[in-house]
């Protein structure tokens, strides 16, 4: 057994960390509430801008429409975004993502390329050895869609390029304080039906789709402006969606680890006080046992 | 018979219930939605949108954006909308004389800056526009005949 001065300085250092754990949770506490209004906020536009974007890959002859909308007949490379968080101390937030995305990823029949938008995710998307071809960490705390529409534009460009023929997103969906869930979505070319959030006020519509649109100015321009822009939506609702994940993720690891310090606190200091008395009985044996040799003398 | 209409901005929801008619400022013009309208997809000008449900008649001002209309739904995604009753009119002149003041001191032309400037000059004379011809005396007017 360790000595109880050993047992002292254990004692003094998990208290240390539970202070530590505990200041970080409050912190995220915080930032969770504001990140959850930013995430509710803009969540109804990226929803109806989504739901326009599928009705405009209803369309028939949707693949003449517009080069985004068109399939192409061979699938050569994909292009996948991964957006983790820049630091660490969330829990399974971020080996999530990437676990996710290796299991998705990883069989996929063409060669990949990643656009890793946070530190932690790019770091391990690196280490497995993965085509990494952009970078968009340290983020701001509350982004604005300008600070992130360069990530869809790059996206878009690559896909408009013919360098990639289909683009993923990877991200983490808030759904609540204890549940986030790791989501892949495909973005380009955009697909019929397929998952996305049910919203309660979400209208169906009961003609079905099937007519043709009108457009105003030209189809042409109107196309060229809405698709690029909705599909930047969907990866900046995403990122708003991912870090109010990270901050709930991060809040409840920290948790945790307070509740967890605690108790290996109670525990250290039950064994320290066995210890201490163990200390004291066998003095006090010594004494009496001194005393005795003398008095018998 | 009445038709859907949704206007979220990216912000929020403007507004969401069952009406008449929607006017929207389209690219080519105003057009006015009634139910079971031919679906058009359209981009937004700087304007009015006139919602009427029964005798009442509600405005938003909306700073572009685009517009969907399906048969039984009209959803418009704008880049900024407003209740014309929430527009509060001294702040929105502040903005104004913010932004033309900015304007004339010199914003290099072309940048970016330039461009955000002009679009907030654009968006608080459209909601001065708005709160002064829609609601004088604080009643608000029926504005069938105008525009």
């Amino acid at each position: 057994m360790a000595s109880a001065r050993e047992m002292r300085l254990r004692i003094k250092s998990v208290k240390n960390i539970s202070q530590v754990t505990r200041a970080l949770e409050t912190v995220s506490a915080s930032k969770v509430r504001k990140a959850i209004n930013a995430v509710m906020a803009t969540r109804s536009y990226a929803t109806k801008a989504w739901q326009v974007l599928k009705h405009v890959a209803e369309q028939p002859g949707r693949d003449s429409l517009h080069p985004l909308l068109a399939k192409r007949n061979s699938v050569n490379n994909t292009l996948v975004v991964v957006i983790t968080g820049d630091r660490g101390l969330a829990g399974a937030y971020n080996s999530n993502v990437i676990r996710f995305t290796a299991q998705r990823f990883d069989p996929n029949p063409v060669p990949v390329k990643y656009i890793a938008v946070g530190r932690k995710g790019r770091d391990l998307l690196i280490r497995r050895r993965k085509n990494v071809i952009a970078d968009f960490s340290n983020l701001p705390a509350a982004p604005t869609f300008m600070d992130v529409s360069a990530i869809g534009r790059l996206a878009v460009d690559e896909f408009l390029k013919g360098s990639v023929d289909e683009l993923y997103l990877v991200y983490t969906d808030f759904i609540n304080m204890g549940r986030q869930l790791t989501t892949v979505k495909k973005l380009l070319p955009l697909e019929l039906g397929g998952e996305g959030r049910v919203e309660e006020f979400e209208h169906k519509s009961t003609d079905g789709p099937a007519a043709a649109y009108e457009y105003e100015p030209d189809q042409r321009e109107i196309l060229d402006e809405i698709i690029p822009r909705f599909t930047a939506l969907q990866i900046y609702q995403a990122i708003l969606e991912s870090q109010a994940s990270e901050h709930a993720a991060r809040m409840i690891a920290m948790r945790n680890a307070t509740d967890n310090a605690k108790e290996l606190v109670g525990a250290l200091q039950l064994a320290y006080n066995k210890v201490r008395q163990q200390a004291i009985t066998n003095d006090i044996l010594d004494i009496v046992g001194g005393a005795e040799a003398l008095a018998a003398k | 018979m009445t038709i859907r209409c949704e206007i979220v901005s990216q912000d929020r929801t403007v507004f969401a219930g069952d009406v008449d008619i929607v006017v929207l400022p389209g690219a080519a013009g105003e057009m006015g939605i009634l139910p079971k309208h031919a679906p058009v997809l359209t981009t937004l000008k700087y304007g009015i949108i006139k919602v009427r449900k029964g005798g009442r008649e509600e405005l938003f001002t909306v700073a572009g954006g685009v517009a969907e209309v399906q048969p039984d739904i009209v959803t418009v995604l704008a880049d900024a909308a407003e209740n014309v009753e929430e527009i509060d009119e001294a702040r929105a002149d502040a903005a104004r004389q913010r932004a033309e003041e900015a304007l004339t001191k010199g914003v290099p032309v072309d940048t970016d800056a330039y461009l955000a400037m002009e679009a907030a000059l654009r968006k608080s004379n459209l909601r001065l526009d708005a709160v002064r011809r829609y609601r004088k005396g604080g009643g608000m007017r029926m504005p069938n005949s105008e525009n």
